[in-house]
Order: structure tokens, then sequence, then C-alpha cells
């Protein structure tokens, strides 16, 4: 039996899950599941908590109430070495990147293979090298966060999610701040890791380009709950008065 | 209750920077790692700041001499100059001088380099990634602070007694020969543990405690950082306040340990 059989189909589970920054709700009742392989867009007006949602998956932060299950695994009860176990199955893009500045592009790519594992520097230089090549920064190595723009940071930070060889992937608005050539690029570039590795994905996006490129399906978050949860197809052919609205404003 | 609120931030922070210390201590084994990391730091930090510290010396040892100098003159004693200028670099002026500059320049720049990487997620970055942070980023500041701290003061305390003595021969009319003699003289009451002066392992000591204190609280001051560049700055200025107030809070007791009796 192969390992996929193994595993449980759901990958990701909400169920009825709270968050509250003091005064501020943000998740109120948010349940939704994510299958395994699935790319599934989070979509939604600003403040709506959709980064918040990723944030839950990995566990940096914690839901007030309601549950939030990673590969059968309750986030929030895990021990730091349950949830540090888990988190080397993930990878997550930060909205900027979130590169070290003081490492170059290899060094922040080579971050996690250095701290976390005993592998010898040379088979961490070809790893390295071959993340850098999936992304389509070959060259990049010597470079520093200072001199790069934002759309190479987007690239070195998917290379680096990519570096432990993750089952699934989070990504936090991968199109923000790039113009429409270099979205595009990026857009393909999502499609491509998502067809050539397979992963489970979760994308935080709200052009509509990048998710017809890579989504099997699109979650409408409005007021912390989930509205609408359909394929791309139904998704934008929906007449949904709240969707239109929202759609009729988009910058795409 | 007005202060309770203030109370329980206090012990919250103090709380956080003993976890803080006791988690780098007990990863102390990492160190073989982390060796070029500390030669960096302790080069931005130590060695690019020498001249602060020599200068600040020179004209510290120079003010005391010349403070005590003239009251010494008036009783015709001024032929001590010497061992007071000695004893008071190496006890107290020395360590706490170096230390304080060591808190604007190291304590600050730990506060902003790591008050930045939390603002701009790198600090959430590091923990999806699994990757420890007291390994990575408060380990190597540690060590560099308190190898850094005790050279720096040696350094401080040498120019300091170099000034004096160039105000007691200059200015109080003392010959070189016999500041010299005199200072090193006080300085060599021999220890009861160790086989160094007294005044001057005390003086080292002393600033390897604030050392520590400085890149706890620099490193705790970042790691807390919240809120973008305002907040970069607020941890950046408490951590230079609150790290001269626990220097000047710790040199009260430890002068009171080694000294009571």
């Amino acid at each position: 039996m192969s390992p996929a059989e193994d595993e449980p189909a759901t990958v990701i589970r909400f169920r009825d899950v709270h968050k509250s920054f003091g005064a501020q709700k943000v998740l109120q009742g948010l349940s939704f599941e994510v299958q395994r392989g699935e790319c599934l867009a989070i979509m939604g007006p600003s403040g709506t908590g959709k980064s918040v949602v990723l944030r839950h998956v990995i566990g940096l932060m914690r839901a007030d109430s309601g549950s939030v299950e990673v590969e059968g695994q309750e986030v929030s009860r895990l021990t730091r070495q349950e949830l540090s176990a888990l988190r080397r199955r993930m990878g997550f893009l930060f909205q900027e990147g979130a590169l070290i500045n003081w490492l170059s592009v290899g060094d922040n790519v080579a971050l996690p293979l250095r701290e976390n594992t005993r592998m010898p520097e040379s088979e961490i230089r070809e790893k390295v090298q071959e993340k850098l090549a999936l992304v389509r920064i070959p060259d990049a190595w010597e470079k520093m966060p200072s001199q790069i723009s934002g759309g190479m940071k987007k690239r070195v930070g998917l290379a680096r999610a990519l570096i432990t060889d993750p089952e699934i992937v989070l990504y936090d608005e991968p199109n923000a701040g790039l113009d429409p050539e270099i979205s595009l690029s990026i857009n393909e570039l999502l499609r491509d890791v998502q067809r050539e590795l397979h992963v489970t994905a979760v994308v935080v996006e709200h052009r509509v380009r990048c998710i017809k490129t890579v989504a099997d399906r699109v979650l409408f978050l409005e007021q912390g709950r989930a509205l609408l949860d359909l394929p791309p197809k139904d998704f934008f052919a929906s007449d949904h008065p709240r969707l239109r609205q929202f759609l009729g404003v988009d910058p795409d | 209750m007005p202060f309770t609120r203030p109370l329980i931030e206090l012990c919250n922070g103090i709380g956080f920077q003993v976890e803080l210390l006791g988690g780098t201590l007990a990863r102390l084994h990492d160190l073989p790692r982390r060796w070029r990391s500390v030669a960096e730091i302790l080069y931005q930090g130590a060695v690019q700041g020498l001249h602060v510290v020599l200068l600040v010396g020179l004209f510290i040892g120079m003010i005391v001499a010349l403070q005590t100098g003239i009251e010494l003159q008036r009783i015709g004693q001024q032929d001590n100059i010497g061992t007071i200028v000695a004893i008071s670099m190496a006890r107290e002026m020395g360590p706490f001088i170096t230390c304080t500059i060591l808190a604007a320049t190291m304590g600050s720049s730990m506060a902003a380099e790591i008050g930045t990487m939390a603002v701009s997620d790198e600090l959430a970055a590091l923990e999806v990634l699994s990757v420890d942070r007291l390994k990575l980023l408060v380990l190597p500041r540690l060590v560099a602070i308190v190898i850094a701290a005790p050279l720096l003061t040696i350094l401080c305390d040498s120019i300091g007694i170099l000034g004096g003595g160039f105000v007691a021969q200059s200015q109080l009319h003392v010959s070189w020969q016999l500041y010299s003699d005199s200072a090193i003289e006080a300085l060599r009451d021999p220890a009861h543990i160790f086989p160094l002066p007294k005044d001057l392992y005390s003086g080292l000591f002393k600033s390897g405690i604030f050392g520590v204190l400085i890149a706890v609280i620099g490193c705790s001051s970042g790691l807390r950082a919240s809120g973008g560049a305002l907040g970069v700055g607020r941890a950046t200025r408490q951590a230079v306040r609150d790290s001269i107030i626990a220097i000047i809070v710790a040199n009260y007791f430890i002068t009171w340990m080694l000294y009571q009796s």
C-alpha cells in the first residue's frame, strides 16, 4: 500500500473556529476542509481573517474556540516537538517573503537544512541549487535580500518553503505588491510547483487571475465565515450579490 | 488599582528574560557551530566601538584624577592620587562606563536587529521553519558581549589610569614614577581565590555580569517588539534604559557581595 493510501484524504479541517483580537472578531465560526493534493484559494475583503486562517494552520496562532486539524492532529494540542515535526511537513510563503536580511539568498534557502538536519554541506548546496532552479533563479545564491526585487523575494521565499519537500504549502498573498507581468510569472510558477510536486496548498489571494491559474476550489470569506465554497468555474459564474459586489471592484 | 498593570507587565518581562537566559544557557553546547556569528558580532560591536571606550575611559580617568587630586592637594595628600585613580577605575568606573557604552551600542543594536526581524515576520518565518531562535540569534550575541565586556573593561581601566597619570603629572605636579608606583601597589592587593588582584578581577566579574544583563535585556526587548517601526524604536529605547538600570542595581549588589566583609 502506498503512503498516500495510508493517510486520510482530508489534510486540513477547520471546525467552527472563532478568533478575536481584543474587541475585533476576526473568525466567527469558520468551517472548511482541504483534501490531499488539492489547492484551495481563500478570497475575501481585507480584514476578514484570510492570513489569520493560514497562521492557525501552521500553529502561529491558536483559535479561541473550535478546532483546527492538520493531518488528523489538533494543532493547538500539540507539544512543541510535535508541532515542530508537523511544521517540517509544511511550507509557508510569507507576504513579503520574510527573508532573513543578513543572510544571502542561498543561505536563506539553506537555513532549515543547516539548522535542523545533519546533511553534509555539499548535499545542502546541491539541494538549494535545485530549488533555486525550480523557482527560476539559479544564479541568485550570493545576492542579499536588500539587492533583489519584490518578485525575486517571493521566489526565494518559495524556494525556502519548498526546501524540506513539504506535503502542504501555504501561500500568503503571493501577488501582493507585484506588477501584472511579475504576478503572471509567479502564478505560473505556483501552478508548476503544484503540478510537479503534487502538494496540498492553501493560497490566500484576491487576484482573480491567480485563483483561475492555481486553484481547484475557492472559499469566499465574509465576516469571518465561509460564504461560498465552489470550484473556480462555478465561483466566478456565481451570481451571489456579495460576490458580484466584491468582484466588481477587484483590480483584476 | 493603577499600579497593577505595570506591575504585571514588569513581572511578565522579568519572567521572559529569566526564561530566555535559562534557555540560552541550556543551548551552550551548540556554541562550536556559532563562532562565526560570535566573531561577526564581536567585530561589529566591540572592535568598531573600541575608540568610544578608549576616549571615554581616558577622560573618565582624567576627571577622577582632577576632581580628587584638587581636594587631596589641599590637605597635601596628592601623592596618593595613583592609588585612588587605579582603584576607582578597576573596581567601579571601568566596568560601569564600558558596560554603559555597550548597553548603548551593542544592546541597542541587538534590540533593533531582532525587533526589526519581529515586525517583518522574519521571527515568524524562523518559527515556521522550526529554526531555534535562541541558538541562532541569542546565543551568539550573549557570548559575544560576555567576551567583549571584560576585554574592553581592561582597556578602559588601563587608558583611564594613563589619563589620570597625565593629569597627575601636568596639573598636580606628581611625578609619573610616584603615580605609577602607587597605582601598581594599590592593585597588587592579592585575591583570596584567584591569582589576580582582587580589584581587577572583581571589576572584570562585574563587567561579565553586566554583559549578560545587556544581552538578555536587548534580545528580549527585540523578541517582544511589535507594531512596525514605532515598535522597534520603543524596543530599542526600552533595551538601553532597562540595561542601564539593571547595571546600576546589579553593581550595588555585586559590590556588596565582594566588599562587604
